[in-house]
Parts: structure tokens; sequence; C-alpha cells
């Protein structure tokens, strides 16, 4: 985009600045507009499990719902607890709606079409996730509250714990991969699977790591049946109990970006990302954006799947998932992963 | 330029907000003031052209050591008066190592401008179009294993070492077996009876 500028006869430096704003805003703006469907489409999907209709009330089938949530919590007062403090309060919601769209710079949308082609594109990923729980530990403890406060404290300690593992995992698909660049990861995984699948997860050395990717992502965005940050029956609302109006509307923005998120690595990372899930020429006349949203959709009906069918964890068994079965198992795959490499590849 | 006024701008940023450490009066201000010089100083090293190590400066420091900081220091309940009493006592101390510091910081300037010892020539990897992860794997792994792993298994006894000194077994808690749930059938719990009309069933 920056050759397209610079044809406009800016200096390179301007080109390179406004490309990147456009490019920003092209993200950004989609993404929020992403957001307010797919909430409307989690709580679609959750109602028809439970047999119910759903939003149905605004717009036609309730399609407009969202917006209307939304001008309905922005006209709302934005109360600041007289106890809290205030500067903290109000960063909180804005480092984790900020956060959840950083990550997405190094999100490849097809071949060329990402923001930051950078090569630790996946150690930055792990480095904005790691960022996410400020918001969270922050706005618990500002609220000076004590639900929030515990919630705080269970979330933080539920981040760190699973981003342990989705690290190992990780390092898995990146041995494969041979690169941390996104776009290298995904053009990896062209005909990996018996060569004609694009996908890692066709490999049986990736396909556990992609179970145990999709159950951390789970975690680490705290949806169901891990949401104990917001257990309603134990902490009121969790952390985000104090917050109001668009301070609250922040949060929820920033958690479905970091959903959608999440959906988009698994799809990058283990199921060939933009790239048709068959190599087969034909199928490469479809843009590959497409092939990449419909998978993020994918999993995003796994996600809502999950949160409508499946009870929630107890605190401890939680930890236990985390530290004494993902942690081992993904350790010992990393091992596995670089014996199999080193035997077939680099021998 | 805009390298410049990058480089400027993190720098300052990192002084500024090491400074606000010390002087936030507020405990959790402070790790959030180190924080930001973290990041910034992440900042700094994707300038210097080390993006590997400037996202590990991320995932580990900011993801990871200063939360645990914020843990703590949330959990703690602090007298801000009492913290501030003890100011006259420790300033001689505080002052002769501020001093050290200082001067230990002049004689380093002060050699590197007598031209320095020339470890960058000695150290650095030969080839500029890889990726720095690759050198820094490469070098780590060849030239420097014996380090690496001395550094891995100091890392190993410290975990230990914590494990051991924080570990205590508590008599009369309950703990669920997981494995011997999921082998538990209902034959071994439930039993189908047919007693006869009057005959009571026995337990």
């Amino acid at each position: 985009m920056t050759e397209y500028f610079q044809s406009l006869g800016m200096s390179y430096e301007w080109a390179w600045g406004v490309a990147t704003i456009v490019g920003i805003l092209l993200i950004a703006l989609p993404l929020m507009l992403a957001v307010a469907m797919i909430i409307y489409a989690d709580r679609k999907i959750w109602a028809a499990i439970a047999l119910r209709r759903g939003p149905n009330v605004v717009g036609p089938f309730g399609l407009l719902q969202s917006f209307a949530d939304g001008l309905k919590v922005f006209l709302q007062e934005t109360i600041i607890p007289s106890s809290a403090n205030r500067g903290l309060f109000l960063i909180a919601p804005i480092i984790t709606f900020t956060v959840a769209l950083m990550a997405w710079a190094v999100i490849p949308f097809n071949s060329g079409a990402i923001l930051a082609d950078i090569n630790v594109g996946l150690l930055y990923i792990l480095a904005i996730s790691s960022l996410g729980v400020y918001g969270v530990i922050l706005s618990g403890w500002s609220s000076n509250s004590k639900y929030p406060f515990f919630s705080a404290m269970r979330a933080s300690a539920q981040m760190i714990s699973y981003e342990v593992s989705i690290g190992f995992i990780l390092i898995g698909v990146v041995l494969f991969a041979d690169s941390f660049n996104m776009n290298d990861i995904v053009k990896a995984q062209q005909g990996h699977g018996l060569g004609f699948v694009n996908a890692f997860g066709f490999n049986l050395l990736l396909f556990p790591l992609a179970v145990m990717f999709l159950i951390s992502a789970l975690a680490e965005t705290a949806r169901a049946p891990f949401d104990l940050t917001e257990a309603e029956s134990e902490l009121v609302a969790g952390y985000q109990t104090e917050y109001s109006s668009m301070s609250f509307a922040l949060f929820w923005l920033g958690e479905y970006a970091n959903v959608l998120l999440m959906c988009a690595l698994n799809a990058i990372l283990f199921w060939g990302g933009w790239l048709p899930p068959v190599d087969w020429a034909p199928l490469y006349a479809v843009p590959g954006i497409i092939w990449l949203f419909a998978k993020i959709l994918f999993f995003f009906f796994v996600f809502s799947w999950v949160k409508a069918t499946v009870p929630r964890y107890r605190y401890d068994q939680l930890m236990r998932l985390g530290w004494k079965i993902f942690l081992p198992i993904s350790l010992f795959w990393v091992f596995l992963i670089s014996g199999y490499l080193m035997l077939t590849r680099y021998s | 330029m805009i390298q410049l006024i990058a480089f400027y701008l993190f720098a300052t940023i990192v002084i500024a907000s090491a400074a606000m450490v010390i002087f936030a009066r507020n405990p959790v201000h402070s790790v959030m003031w180190l924080i930001l010089a973290f990041f910034n100083a992440a900042g700094l090293m994707l300038l210097a052209g080390a993006e590997f190590i400037a996202m590990l400066l991320v995932i580990v420091y900011v993801g990871a050591v200063a939360v645990l900081f914020l843990f703590v220091v949330m959990m703690l309940d602090i007298d801000f008066a009492e913290l501030r009493s003890g100011f006259v006592r420790y300033l001689p101390l505080g002052a002769l190592v501020a001093i050290v510091l200082a001067a230990e910081l002049v004689f380093a300037v002060g050699a590197w401008q007598a031209g320095g010892v020339d470890l960058a020539a000695r150290a650095a990897p030969a080839a500029t179009d890889t990726s720095n992860i690759q050198q820094i794997g490469e070098l780590l792994y060849t030239r420097y294993i014996f380090l690496f792993e001395a550094a891995g298994i100091v890392l190993l006894v410290a975990m230990i070492g914590a494990i051991v000194l924080t570990h205590r077994q508590r008599g009369g808690v309950r703990i669920q077996n997981i494995s011997a749930q999921n082998r538990r059938r209902p034959e071994d719990a439930t039993r189908l009876v047919d007693p006869g009309v009057g005959q009571g069933m026995e337990l």
C-alpha cells in the first residue's frame, strides 16, 4: 500500500505513515463491526442450543441488537466508585481494549495482506496477550471492592497458567514451520497433510497440540467452561462489577475481540489460515480472506457451542488441567517434535 | 530522523518512569511505572534491531515478572507512614550506594572513551541477513552451550529449592483423585435387586 501512496506523489515517510494508518483503520473498524455481529451470533447460537429464540426484536431477526445495546451503554452515566483508585480505574478498560486490538497487527488476511509482516510475529502475539492480564488485574484492584478483586486474582492466575502451555504449543508449530513469521507459518502448511491438505492439524504430531490449543484458548479468553472470572453465582459479575457505561463496553468489546483473535490464531496456526482447506488449484480462485473468515467463524461457533453445553470448571480443576496435564504434555511434545524433525528433516 | 525521535521518546519515557517508580507514593503505581519502563526499554531494543530481545523483554518481564510483583504488592497491607519513618536512618547507606554507582558509571564511561574492550568484534555473529533469532540460536547452542545449560541447571535448582521451601504436607485434606473417579463404574456403586413383596431389603 505504501507504493500506492508513493505513486500519488508523497515522499516515502509520508506514504508509509498514511498507508499504516489506513491499514490500522481497515483492520480496526471492520473488527469492531465483526465484534458487534459476533456478540449477536453468540447469543443466537446459545439460544438455539437452549431451544430459545434469542434476540429477535431490534431489526430483522434481531440483527441490530448489539448496536442497540451499544447505544444504550453509550448513553448511560459513567459511575466511578468514590473509593476507587480513579486513574487506574479508568485506564484498566482502555488497556484491555487496546491490547485486544494491537494483536491483530500481525494477523495475515491473505498472502500479502498483513499490517506488520515482522520476523517475530508469533512472539509479538505472545507478548501482547501477556499484556491482557493488566487490564483485568488493575480493574479488579482499583475498584476497591471485594468480588472484583477475587475475580482479578483468579483471572490473572488463570491467564498466566495457560499462557505457559500456549507458549510450548506454539513452539511445536514454530518448529514445523521453521519461522516465527505468521505468513511463513501459513505458507508452510501448504500441502502439509498427505501432500494435499493445507493444515498442520492433519499432522498426527500436531493434532494433539491443536486440541490443546483450542482448550487453552478457551481458558485464556475466560470463556465457558473456564469463565471463573465472571462466575455470577460467586462473584456478581467478576472484575467488571463496578464498571458502567462506556468503560464497561470497552471490556465487553475487548473480550470479544480477544475471542475472535484466538479463533483466528486457531485457524492460522493449525488449519491453514488463508489457504483453502485442500491444495487444489480451483479453490485458490476464492480470495484467501474468505477462507480465513470461514475458519474463524467455524471456531467461533465451536466456542459458542462449548459455552452453551459445558458446565463450569471448579477452580482447582482448572489449575490441575493447566499445570498437571497441559504443561507436561506440551513440554513432552516439544521434545517429541524436535526429535522427529531431527530424524527426518535435519539428518 | 524518525529513529531519532523514537529513540528520544522511548529513552525519556524510560528515565521518567524509572524515576516515578521511586517517587510514586502508592506501591501499585510504582509497579505500573516499572511496567511502563520495561515496555519502553523493549522499544529501545527494537530500535537497536534486536526484535527477539525486545519481545522476550515484554513476555518475560512485563508478562510474568511484573505480574508477580503486582500480585505481591496488591496483597500487602502497606503502612506508608511506617515506610517513610526509616528515611533518615537509612540515608547514609543509601547515599553511599548512590555514590558508588555514580563512580562506577563515570569509570565505565571513561574506560569506554579510552577505547574500550573490543567485545563487539569477538562475539558478533558474522552474517547479518539471517534473522535475530537464528543468530542468537546459533551462538547459544554452539559456542555458549555449556553456559546455557549451566544457567538452565541453576534455574532448575532454584525452582526445586523454592518448591521444597514452601511445600508442606497438610493433614486431613480430601484431595480429588480424578483417575479413581473416572475408573469408577456404575456396578461398583449400585446394585440392582428385586425383593419380593413384604420381604424388605438388606442394605
